[in-house]
């Protein structure tokens, strides 16, 4: 087994972690920290496929090099507006929970 | 040896996945998860993705950890309700078999991956020298696949708007973040007026290297988003009021120049977003230059966030 | 590779685009002024592509750059693709109009956070969308994704308030997670095949273990996005709680986007790997949508959380589609009768919820409450926007000349043809719930009140712009008469 295969299914296991956590964390912040771990596992898997893609006197394809650097600033994009908008919601309500609330009784608006 | 120690670097990975993801207090995690995206550098690396490694290392451990260790000194005490909130054993159990399951079915499917990979290098390689850059992911990055680069600095833009939507009616056009004090004698206010100037020279380098060496616009914007952020949270300068129009103008002037060069490569070579013969490189130098300041002041209010006072000093 | 007036399709994406980015230094009134200086051009240009398709044989094809793929992107449009801007261009000019009354900034005002943020965020939802539609390359469309989402949040929570917030943020996590399962689709795609462009793909892609685990991971990153059931739970606070000139465009347009990328990869780029089974199960999670949300709906004492929970039942019709694709000879996905069904039901759907949560708003905005029970005397109050609201509904539940009622017909059709009865009977159980939601609403309406009812003054626009984009919802059915080329929707056999 190379040592790209072996990045690449430690790079699975990333994945699966991740989605644990963005599954059961309950604080917003850490589900964005675990979708960030997801993230970088898909980008880690594609990063060997790259390499495996060596080729024509490159050390590795490129073209998946360059996708992963738009989708590194994509997810920090992603990440700055989850923040932006959790500490709006933290200031603004005084709790971090995603649980909806029940709805007013009067249908007036909040 | 090298095997060893990708075998250690991936296992602490591991383990600090793990450990981001199930430590019991958020600072904690983060601080794991800012360990996690250096050491991920690394692991890129290894793979041979030099530009990668810089976007991630500045990117995604920098700005991002940055990012959220600043969330975290904010979260208030929220964190003990959530704890409240955990999900039962059942929901547990079914997200843990979900994960392997994921995991155990991309595993499959990464072995069961074509050997030896396709892959595109030759055809990059084949047509690079049309482009007049050296680099090829910047060859990729701004031919090939321009529009992907010009999409995501809208990205950005929007990303921005977005952030500024969030505020309070009463602090719109305002400033975004604290007024930050330093002592002027202090080392935060030392270091904001040493480094920046070394950061804005090594910034402009890797924008002017990125053409035929690793780097480029993303990695030096990055850079100079950095040092702007040092000066402010030193107190030397205080955040911009997004009210202001010339910033304004600044943010859209990189995703604007860069449709104005594709519409002059309409012109001139038949496509949008094409290059006439030997004006390649040009006009590429052109959008990187044009789309660094862009990024540099978005990167940069994206970290500052929205706007929480007024415009006035 | 290029087809003739393909460039047209790059001016699709990115006017709108452009049009936000200049928006941005202009602020306050003048960002809503090219808003509506962009809207007529993407009509035109929309106009534009679709002659351009019908007199090609094929589909209309611009390749970015003159790089061909797979290095390079392609951009390309077909009949559903065609017919997906035009209804887009068409549904956002009317909410457009609609939106000057919350959203205008009045001469001489300061620029206001809400209107500056609606404008420059319609016009990059638009932009986005049709992204999505002419988009031939699957990490393109990953961008695009991103692009709806980051464009679609601050429109939940524009109005501020702390429920909309958590709305907002719940919606933003579920859109993320679909964006990365989304994308590590697409990198196994590339892992396999060495190719991210659809086309070829198509030609590429073989029925193993990869194809599969690819199909299944998009699928189900775009299913969160798209809010099919079970995975429903952040649509109906985000849309209810959006202004309603938001929530026209939350529940009409932003929803199918990410509908269209499943049907783009299990009609164009893998129909050879999709199974029935697996066509089944989201025809299943289709009717579950639909009983649930039918359901619930009828249960609201509040006219916008009814609207958004009939939402989610409508997106299960969309889904209903995918079995009734599968041709019985063949055992593939085929293009026909039940494609036209989908994206006559989608058109449909975006013209009828956009006029209902458009009436909805002017409703609120005229009692100053939304509820249910105490809309006595409305109709005499506001006889053109209930009358509005009710053609919506009209459409929704399917009767001629209705667009529901055409995309319902070929849906029956589809089914009677391939022997799926089953199906038919949820689609006709459907329409009987949305009916039961709609009398209650109308007829609560034209009651006589008890008290004369005290109703605001609502904006000008507001009533004309709703009653235009219910008619058409109501009238759409009528293009099943006209002989018009390549309809319906520019894949049916002849006869059909």
């Amino acid at each position: 087994m190379t040592a790209e295969t072996l990045i690449a299914l430690v790079a699975c296991a990333l994945v699966g972690i991740g989605l644990y956590g963005l599954i059961v964390q309950p604080h917003p912040l850490r589900k964005l920290v675990a979708f960030n771990v997801m993230g970088s596992g898909v980008f880690v898997i594609f990063g060997a496929l790259a390499r495996r893609g060596a080729a024509a006197g490159m050390p590795a394809d490129p073209v998946p090099q360059a996708l992963l650097i738009t989708a590194i600033v994509v997810a920090f994009a992603a990440t700055a507006m989850t923040v932006a908008l959790l500490l709006r919601l933290i200031e603004s309500t005084g709790s971090a929970s995603l649980a909806a609330e029940p709805p007013a009784a009067d249908g007036e608006a909040r | 040896m090298r095997a060893v120690v990708s075998l250690v670097v991936v296992l602490l990975l591991l383990w600090l996945a793990v450990w981001t993801v199930v430590a019991r207090d958020a600072f904690l995690a983060v601080a794991g998860f800012i360990a996690y995206g250096l050491l991920l550098s690394l692991v890129w690396v290894r793979l041979y993705g030099i530009d990668v490694a810089l976007t991630e290392a500045a990117i995604g451990g920098g700005l991002t950890g940055a990012l959220l260790l600043g969330a975290v000194g904010r979260l208030r005490g929220t964190e003990a309700a959530a704890r409240s909130e955990r999900p039962g054993v059942g929901t547990r159990v079914l997200a843990m078999a979900l994960s392997l399951g994921v995991t155990a079915a991309l595993v499959l499917c990464v072995l069961a991956l074509p050997e030896p990979g396709p892959t595109l290098a030759p055809q990059v390689a084949r047509e690079l020298p049309a482009t007049g850059v050296g680099n090829p992911i910047t060859g990729v990055l701004l031919a090939f696949r321009a529009l992907d680069t010009l999409l995501e600095a809208i990205v950005l833009v929007i990303a921005l708007i977005g952030v500024w939507s969030l505020a309070p009616d009463r602090f719109w056009g305002g400033r975004p973040g604290m007024r930050h004090h330093a002592d002027p004698d202090g080392v935060l206010a030392y270091f904001a007026r040493v480094l920046p100037p070394i950061g804005i020279v090594v910034g402009v380098y890797l924008l002017w290297a990125g053409a035929d060496h690793p780097g480029g616009k993303f990695q030096s914007a990055t850079i100079l988003a950095a040092m702007w952020m040092l000066v402010q949270m030193a107190g030397l300068a205080d955040a911009p009021a997004v009210g202001n129009r010339l910033l304004r103008a600044g943010i859209v002037a990189g995703p604007l120049v860069f449709v104005a060069v594709g519409l002059l490569g309409l012109w001139t070579a038949g496509y949008f977003l094409g290059y006439p013969q030997g004006w390649a490189k040009p006009m590429i130098v052109a959008i990187e230059v044009a789309l660094l300041p862009t990024l540099v002041l978005v990167l940069a209010l994206l970290m500052s966030g929205a706007p929480a006072r007024s415009a006035e000093r | 590779m290029s087809t003739e007036g393909g460039l047209l399709l790059a001016a699709a994406v990115l006017l709108p685009f452009a049009g936000m980015l200049l928006g941005v230094p202009a602020g306050g009134r003048r960002a809503q002024r090219t808003a509506f200086i962009v809207m007529p051009l993407g009509l035109a240009v929309a106009v534009g592509i679709a002659f351009t398709w019908l007199d090609a044989s094929g589909p209309v094809v611009y390749v970015l750059g003159g790089w061909a793929p797979p290095l390079g992107i392609a951009l390309r449009a077909d009949g559903p693709a065609v017919a997906m801007l035009l209804a887009v261009a068409g549904v956002v000019t009317g909410i457009g109009l609609f939106a000057r009354a919350d959203f205008g900034t009045p001469k001489g005002s300061a620029e206001s956070r809400a209107a500056y943020s609606y404008w420059l965020l319609l016009l990059a939802v638009w932009g986005s969308l049709n992204l999505v539609f002419v988009s031939g390359d699957l990490f393109t469309l990953y961008v695009a994704l991103e692009l709806l989402t980051f464009a679609s949040v601050p429109l939940v929570c524009l109005a501020g308030s702390g429920e909309t917030l958590r709305a907002a943020l719940r919606y933003l996590l579920f859109a993320l997670c679909g964006s990365v399962l989304y994308l590590l689709g697409a990198v196994l795609v590339f892992g396999a095949y060495g190719t991210l462009d659809i086309a070829l793909l198509a030609q590429r892609v073989r029925p193993e273990a990869a194809s599969w685990t690819i199909v299944a991971l998009m699928t189900a990153g775009l299913l969160a996005k798209t809010a099919l059931f079970p995975l429903h739970v952040w649509l109906p606070p985000a849309h209810a709680g959006a202004p309603p000139a938001a929530s026209a465009l939350l529940s009409g347009l932003v929803i199918k986007g990410s509908w269209f990328l499943v049907v783009r990869l299990w009609f164009d780029a893998m129909p050879g790997v999709v199974t029935l089974p697996s066509a089944q199960l989201l025809g299943a999670l289709g009717a579950g949508a639909i009983f649930f949300g039918n359901a619930v709906a009828l249960r609201q004492a509040r006219l916008k959380l009814l609207v958004a929970y009939s939402t989610v039942a409508q997106i299960g019709y969309l889904f209903l589609m995918f079995p009734l694709a599968f041709d019985a000879g063949s055992g593939r996905i085929a293009d026909g009768v039940a494609l036209s069904g989908g994206i006559m039901q989608a058109i449909s759907h975006a013209t009828a919820k956009s006029a209902m949560f458009m009436a909805a708003g002017s409703i609120y905005s005229a009692l100053g409450h939304d509820r249910i029970a105490d809309f006595a005397g409305l109709a005499r109050a506001l006889p053109v926007t209930v009358f509005a609201f009710g053609l919506g509904g009209f459409s929704l539940i399917g009767l001629p000349p209705a667009g529901g009622f055409l995309a319902k017909w070929w849906l029956l059709s589809a089914a009677a043809s391939s022997g799926q009865w089953w199906w038919a009977l949820v689609l006709l159980a459907g329409g009987l719930l949305t009916a039961a939601y709609l009398f209650v609403v109308v007829s609560r309406a034209l009651r006589a009140p008890d008290a004369p009812l005290v109703v605001a003054p609502i904006g000008r626009y507001r009533e004309p712009a709703t009653l235009a984009l219910a008619m058409a919802s109501a009238l759409l059915g009528l293009v099943a008469l006209f002989d018009v080329p390549g309809l319906p929707i520019g894949r049916l056999p002849a006869g059909a």
